[in-house]
């Protein structure tokens, strides 16, 4: 159900990581002000934007599976917001490495940017618990897309929010005037942002695929145990046990 | 100086570009982390894979199994039928 088109979709991913791995250090000039530190930008910003869509995704499928009860929709909201949790951990990571390498200090308090997105993080890192609490699968699906639902509404809102904040520390290159990136930056980064988006999707992909699998498994080893009349204890988990 | 270089200057100020060696590594440690976090995720994916494979194994095993003891039942019933 979740395996088609993963093939080309890994090969794409390879392709455009590389692609924009490469493009950032024998393409893109270095920035005027930062020097050569600035090309983690084309790491850290895709990450973040990516890892924030993915949140908004997870709240889309929440939508889904309360309007349809179907429940392969909790499961896709459930990987989507578990792999967005890990790209923004590393988009945290990479910002931090950036902030040092750039203003002396891993972290800045008084930055809306910064701040906004850890509340993001930290908002999500709530998510897998909430789902652990709860033993009913019906009700634990229900609380989980309520949760999508809300948490995913705040991402948009944040990111307005910060967006009128005014802060020079962290300065804004992308805006529907076109930014501040001259045509090589803009083009690698581009790439750099599609390739990331890409690997979310064959990531999400992959995960789905396995999670299928396993549940398929689970229910076979279940109907081998009601012909033995054995019982098969039910592992509580905060994945989705069944679709 | 016209607002936008005074806002340039005031950036440089707080932005300082770093030597290529000093930047260097911290570039390298941003995308090593990113790497190594894809990494540890391909990890354990193929760690579920292998145990799916396993439990899928086990599985078959039970299959074949009871096949076998089905056809060996069969097998005596028809002997006790003659």
């Amino acid at each position: 159900m979740f395996a088609r088109g993963l093939k080309p979709l890994s090969i794409a991913s390879v392709v455009l990581i590389v692609g924009a791995f490469a493009l950032v250090f024998f393409y893109a000039p270095n920035d005027a002000d930062q020097g050569f530190v600035q090309k983690i930008f084309y790491l850290h910003v895709p990450l973040a934007i990516v890892a924030l869509f993915g949140f908004v995704a997870g709240g889309v499928y929440g939508i889904r599976y309360l309007r349809t009860d179907d429940r392969s929709h909790d499961l896709r909201s459930y990987v989507a917001i578990h792999i967005s949790l890990i790209l923004a951990v590393a988009a945290l990571v990479t910002g931090s490495i950036w902030a040092r390498a750039a203003w002396g200090q891993w972290w800045v308090w008084d930055e809306p940017t910064l701040v906004s997105f850890l509340i993001v993080f930290l908002l999500y890192a709530c998510y897998q618990p909430l789902r652990f609490s709860i033993e009913d699968p019906e009700r634990q699906a229900r609380t989980a897309a309520v949760f999508a639902i809300v948490a995913g509404a705040f991402v948009p809102l944040n990111f307005m929010a910060v967006r009128l904040a005014e802060s020079l520390v962290h300065p804004r290159v992308l805006s529907a005037t076109g930014g501040s990136m001259p045509g090589e930056m803009r083009l690698t980064f581009l790439v750099a942002l599609t390739g990331m988006a890409v690997l979310f999707v064959t990531l999400w992909k992959y995960e789905l695929t396995s999670k299928e699998a396993s549940m398929q498994l689970r229910a076979l080893k279940r109907a081998l145990a009601d012909e033995d009349d054995a019982w098969v204890p039910t592992r509580r988990s905060a994945a989705p046990q069944q679709i | 100086m016209g607002p936008d270089q005074a806002q340039r200057g005031a950036a440089a100020d707080l932005m300082p570009a770093l030597p290529l060696d000093d930047a260097g590594p911290y570039v390298a440690a941003a995308y090593l982390v990113f790497l190594a976090l894809i990494l540890v995720y391909v990890a354990i994916m193929a760690a579920k894979l292998a145990r799916i494979g396993r439990e899928l194994g086990e599985v078959t095993e039970i299959v074949r199994r009871r096949a076998a003891e089905r056809r060996e039942r069969d097998g005596e019933e028809e002997a006790v039928h003659r």
